[in-house]
């Protein structure tokens, strides 16, 4: 049985074969067949992670690497082309594939009306990016995980900017690569570091040194791993690529900015758990920047029209929990979160497409209204992953959540509080959208009512399933306080996180303050859902907001800030340089010298007066001056 | 009488004919002027033969001869130069029907 | 034999090019030499590396202490494939233009080659001066007979800038020439002087030679010939000047200053590598700024040359090799997008991003492979600059030559970023959007253009995924290099 994780490599292979096909023969394959390649590759896929995940989920499994070939192979550097197949990345190839192939049969239905040349080459870039997740979450050491980091903003990037025809995408498409690229430098200096520091950036050799090394060089390397996290994963700073990025289609929000990639800086810690655990600097920064995101996201997001920008900016604020799980601690809670966020997350975006799809393109929700007798799968499965994401027990959210606050409580109470407190916004936005979108009566106009109708099965069938799993996708993971070993999940991470948790002191878990605190929480989730509920069911929050919802509408002006502090001084310096450096001073010095020359020259040209006497003159003053010349001063 | 002598006058004949050399436009007297530098280097050189002549009588029979020679040279020189110079000098005043020098500057062109 | 060979063929067919009258058969000719040159540069690739084929010594000059010596290494190897590749790929890209008295033209680009496979292969100091200026030579004919309209500006600028700086490298050369032990030019003599020349005077033969070097490179602040050479020089010409010739400044360094000058190298090290971010910043700020395609091209250029010669003086063995399969990467892609810059110019007219739009409706194939060069010269991972780029950062990081280590990566990294400002706002305003007056009638691209793409789109990759044979060349001459240099004091 072992033979089959030798076969990891067609995991990320096969997906890269139907990047190419796609890509290569974009106008000679027919739609159908396009989208039977683009899925089919990935259900492939899909079944070899299986196959591997039933390996891997035998106790005692230990690690393995499959190394392919020497990438860079330098003095003592040697980078090699491997694989890392561990319980961590095998949990992460399930959800990619799995995920990927629902998303990939939903868009067969969903892009079917581009011309069949650009729909091949919507498959070929979502075929790119799931061999770059793949690549990410497979790599055994931090350069392949860097190829798949690239590789997926790439594919972002061109995902974003599909639609190249319209210049405000691919200005967003643009905005989410340089956003990303400083990250990404982040990451680089890191692994630059670690070379320097470890001579390796294999994963277990990194790691199993981490240990002898000082707390400085760890904190250092921590933070700026984390930075590259920061842009990835969408926090603060580098979040507001994110709900620009809703410009590329649905489908791809659901796979790239829900699911899956903004979920890579997440692995990334996951990954790394032990050095941030040995660097506690960076695991408060880590865990208070992830309650900031949250909390911003949230309170953005309660002023959001854009059906599409509300579940970006609650995107973000869950990635903020996930990095507010890995920043206390919690590192089985921050994946299991991500687990969960990608069935109900993608369910959201793809429910969201299909409503979209219904309206003829239209995302704003105040023209919506009374979609759930036109739509009743699209409606019912939102609804249950509203209820997921608001943390409503026994639906999958709820768990991953209070895992998180759990945790949370035991390092900082105060954690606790901002993130319920975060949890009751996420219940009441969310809300707010279900009870705006598919409540109430129908605003749009008499033609998009017409046309209102159910989307067909290859739209509704990943809709079901998600939904299953969103309901479902939490009983992995049942806190110890209902049931002894019922915590799936964290069994089968244990050997991914066993170090980490042996510097964690052993949490003061307390079965009455946990059942307590789960209490709380889910007491103020039921209260954002009923007041988002009865609020805007009857009468939906229309008008422009004012005051200080304005300013929320108008996202903290945090994009307007940013213009100001680095896009227009950029702007303004590169100006400078162009115009007025480049030209005057440096090129000035230049022709400057030259002009300088032909001055002279032009001066000295006067002599030549073309009068024999003047030469004769100058000739016997040239004598005289010899003459002196030896006579006084030779001797 | 000592060489000083000569030397001055030498000197200042040949200044002379600097000067005129420098200061003066009409191509004839520059010439003259010439003649004039060159005949004080004769001049030079015939006291200075005739002061070695003496001072070496006894030991070389032709000792200072030398000097004279070249001061037949140059006499030959300034003679090949005033056919060709007073040519030139001709040629100059047909064409400009002048003989300043002033008028030849194009050299500067 | 395979040195002289690599000089001999493109010197033998540029003289003969000269005679030829027909344009089209002198452009064949052209072709066929520069494709005979790669053939046997790849044989040298496979020749084994002490073989005496690779190396030649012949007499020249003896009562100077000069000889012809000439032989390959790993880094002239890399240098020499580049180049011969280069040649035939910019003829076929370039075949369908035009221009008038052809055969001069291909005439002097082949000259131009046998200039710089002489400065790659010359073991001979004053042998490397002479093939120096017999590859500069043509380019300024190149410049001032087929440039654009202000080329006799832009040429006398190029020539007066890079006279100064051959100069500079002559008067360096003489001087250790006479301080040579055995009154000879060459390498070896040369390599024996390294930590006998007083202090005092490697400072400034240092600046005399690596002022001679920047120039070529270039480096800020002498770079302002660049830009306007590259905007007014045929796109042919630019290809040869921004491919290969600049790695000649590279070269320069590796070759003939860094070994011979350490302690030189070593105490103003810091004050290059401070020029170099500095150029780097700078180029990029600019280059966002360019509306000319070509300027844009130029300063990126300028932006990643700085990268090199910065890990040049990192003095680290992964710095080295990173710089070394640079050098090549940055030429395959630097012609890659000049290839791109042409095809447009040449159906447009025009140069200006800003007249332009929507290409990739009309021109798919271009598009796409335009992308990819363009993500290669943002270094995107899997694709040959990354390699580079990762393995030149990461030796500036771990280097022990200066204090500033981690100051000069971190600033330089800011570059990282601006390289995907300028690029990616070149991609969107040229191809994405929708089409204007202009655009509307675009074709896609001939076959020649697209296989060349392709050639070099594969070639990016090929490297990109799996650089290891490059890198094999490449180890034992930076081995070499750091032996030498590292005799500091």
């Amino acid at each position: 049985m072992n033979n089959i994780i030798n076969l990891i490599w067609l995991v990320p292979v096969l997906p890269l074969a139907g990047f190419l096909i796609n890509g290569l023969f974009r106008k000679r394959l027919s739609k159908s067949l396009t989208g039977i390649i683009g899925s089919g590759v990935i259900l492939i896929s899909f079944i070899i992670s299986f196959l591997i995940f039933l390996q891997v989920k035998q106790p005692g499994f230990e690690p393995v690497v499959v190394a392919l070939f020497d990438f860079i192979n330098v003095g003592k550097l040697n980078i090699s082309f491997a694989f890392q197949v561990d319980q961590l990345s095998a949990l992460f190839l399930l959800i990619i594939t799995g995920v990927g192939f629902l998303i990939h049969v939903y868009s067969t239905s969903y892009m079917h009306e581009e011309e069949s040349q650009h729909f091949a080459r919507y498959f070929a870039y979502l075929n790119l990016f799931v061999f770059s997740m793949l690549l990410l979450v497979l790599g055994a050491n931090f350069i392949i995980m860097f190829i798949g980091w690239e590789g997926v903003g790439l594919c972002s990037y061109l995902l974003i900017g599909f639609w190249f025809k319209n210049l405000n995408y691919g200005d967003a498409a643009k905005k989410a690569f340089i956003m990303n690229r400083f990250g990404d430098v982040g990451f680089l200096i890191a692994t630059f570091w670690m070379i320097n520091q470890f001579g390796s950036v294999t994963f277990s050799e990194v790691f199993s040194k981490a240990h002898d090394t000082s707390t400085f060089v760890l904190t250092g390397i921590t933070l700026l791993l984390f930075l590259g996290a920061t842009g990835k994963s969408a926090q603060i700073p580098l979040y507001t690529w994110l709900p620009d990025a809703m410009a590329g289609p649905t489908p791809v929000s659901a796979l790239i900015h829900a699911a899956t990639m903004v979920t890579a800086g997440i692995y990334m810690i996951a990954r790394s758990n032990i050095m941030f655990t040995l660097s506690p600097i960076t695991q408060t920064v880590v865990a208070v920047i992830g309650l900031a995101t949250a909390i911003l996201a949230a309170t953005i997001a309660l002023k959001q029209n854009d059906i599409k920008k509300v579940l970006a900016y609650s995107t973000v604020s869950q990635l903020g929990y996930m990095f507010l799980g890995l920043g206390v601690g919690a590192y089985t809670g921050a994946v299991f979160h991500v687990m969960t966020h990608a069935f109900f997350k993608a369910l959201l975006f793809l429910g969201a497409g299909s409503v979209i799809h219904a309206m003829g393109g239209e995302q704003d929700i105040r023209k919506m209204g009374g979609l759930k007798k036109y739509l009743p799968i699209t409606q019912i499965t939102f609804l249950l992953a509203c209820f997921a994401i608001a943390g409503i027990p026994p639906f999958s959210g709820f768990f991953s959540k209070d895992e998180i606050l759990a945790n949370a409580f035991a390092k900082n109470p105060v954690y606790y509080i901002i993130g319920v407190f975060g949890a009751l916004l996420t219940a009441f936005y969310m809300f707010r959208l279900y009870a705006t979108t598919f409540l109430g009566k129908f605003r749009g106009t008499h033609e998009q009512e017409h046309h209102l109708h159910e989307s067909p099965a290859a739209i509704t069938f990943p809709l079901i399933v998600l939904a299953i799993l969103s309901v479902i996708g939490g009983f992995v993971g049942i806190p110890e306080a209902f049931a002894k070993n019922a915590h799936v999940l964290e069994h089968y991470l244990e050997p991914i996180f066993a170090e980490s948790n042996k510097i964690h002191e052993a949490q003061p878990s307390n079965q009455s303050t946990e059942l307590l605190l789960m209490a709380v929480s889910v007491v103020v989730a039921s209260i954002g859902v009923i007041y988002g509920w009865t609020r805007f069911s009857k009468n939906p929050d229309l008008e422009d907001a004012t005051g200080f919802g304005k300013v929320l509408a108008n996202k903290w002006y945090v994009d307007e800030f940013y213009n100001a502090i680095v896009v227009k001084p950029l702007n303004a310096l590169a100006t400078f340089f162009n115009n007025i450096f480049e030209k005057s001073i440096i090129d000035g010095i230049v022709n400057g010298v030259g002009k300088g020359v032909k001055y002279g020259s032009r001066q000295i040209r006067l002599i030549q007066s073309g009068q024999v006497g003047g030469y004769v003159l100058l000739m016997v003053i040239g004598m005289v001056i010899l003459f002196l010349v030896e006579i006084f001063i030779k001797k | 009488m000592p060489i000083n002598y000569y030397i001055f006058l030498s000197v200042a004949l040949f200044c002379i004919g600097v000067t005129g050399v420098l200061t003066r436009r009409n191509a004839i007297i520059i010439f003259m002027c010439v003649e004039l530098m060159l005949n004080s280097v004769n001049l030079l050189l015939v006291a200075f033969s005739k002061m070695h002549h003496l001072a070496l009588i006894g030991k070389h029979a032709d000792a200072g001869t030398n000097a004279q020679i070249f001061v037949f040279f140059i006499m030959v020189v300034a003679a090949a130069e005033v056919s060709v110079g007073l040519a030139i000098i001709v040629m100059m005043y047909r064409n400009t029907h002048s003989v300043d020098v002033n008028f030849l500057n194009r050299l500067k062109h | 034999m395979i040195p002289v060979l690599l000089i001999v063929i493109p010197l033998i067919g540029g003289l003969t090019g000269f005679f030829i009258k027909n344009g089209k058969s002198a452009r064949d000719w052209s072709l066929i030499a520069s494709l005979v040159t790669l053939v046997v540069s790849v044989v040298g690739l496979t020749v084994e590396k002490n073989s005496a084929s690779l190396q030649f010594d012949g007499e020249w000059l003896p009562a100077l202490g000069s000889s012809f010596a000439v032989g390959l290494d790993g880094l002239g190897q890399i240098l020499t494939l580049l180049t011969a590749l280069s040649f035939p790929i910019i003829f076929i890209a370039t075949y369908r233009d035009e221009y008038k008295n052809a055969n001069n033209f291909y005439a002097l680009m082949l000259l131009s080659q046998a200039g710089l496979m002489g400065v790659f292969l010359a073991n001979d100091a004053l042998l490397f001066y002479f093939f120096w200026e017999l590859a500069l030579i043509p380019v300024y004919f190149l410049c001032s007979q087929w440039g654009g309209e202000k080329r006799i500006q832009a040429t006398f600028k190029f020539f007066v800038y890079t006279f100064v700086g051959s100069l500079l490298m002559l008067v360096g050369i003489i001087y250790l020439y006479l301080h040579t032990a055995d009154h000879s030019f060459s390498i070896k003599s040369f390599y024996d002087l390294n930590g006998r020349i007083p202090v005092a005077d490697q400072t400034w033969l240092f600046w005399l030679l690596f002022i001679a070097f920047a120039i070529k490179m270039p480096i800020f602040p002498f770079h302002t010939w660049q830009p306007d050479t590259y905007e007014q020089s045929p796109t042919a010409t630019t290809m040869v000047l921004s491919g290969i010739m600049v790695k000649m400044g590279l070269f320069g360094i590796l070759r003939w200053l860094a070994p011979v000058l350490s302690t030189g190298t070593w105490v103003w090290g810091d004050t290059a590598s401070a020029l170099c971010i500095i150029g780097m910043i700078y180029a990029s700020l600019i280059a966002i700024k360019q509306d000319d395609l070509k300027r844009l091209v130029a300063y990126s250029s300028i932006a990643h040359m700085g990268l090199m010669c910065l890990a040049i003086f990192g003095t680290t063995q992964t710095g080295l090799q990173g710089v070394m399969i640079q050098m090549f990467n940055h030429g395959i892609n630097i012609i890659g997008l000049w290839i791109v810059v042409d095809l447009i110019e040449r159906q447009f007219h025009t140069r200006k991003i800003s007249e332009l739009g929507g290409l990739a409706q009309k021109s798919p194939a271009l598009a796409i492979l335009l992308v990819i060069v363009a993500l290669a010269n943002v270094a995107l991972p899997l694709t040959n600059a990354f390699v580079g780029e990762f393995l030149m950062f990461s030796g500036v990081f771990s280097s022990a030559a200066t204090k500033y280590n981690v100051v000069f990566t971190v600033a330089a990294s800011i570059s990282i970023i601006l390289s995907a400002v300028y690029t990616l706002n070149m991609i969107q305003k040229v191809f994405f959007g929708n089409t204007n007056a202009l655009t509307e009638k675009a074709k896609d691209i001939y076959l020649n253009e697209k296989i060349i793409l392709v050639v070099i789109v594969i070639a990016i990759i090929i490297v990109g995924v799996y650089p290891k044979p490059m890198l094999d060349i490449t180890r034992e001459s930076v081995d070499a290099i750091l032996s030498k240099m590292n005799l500091k004091q």
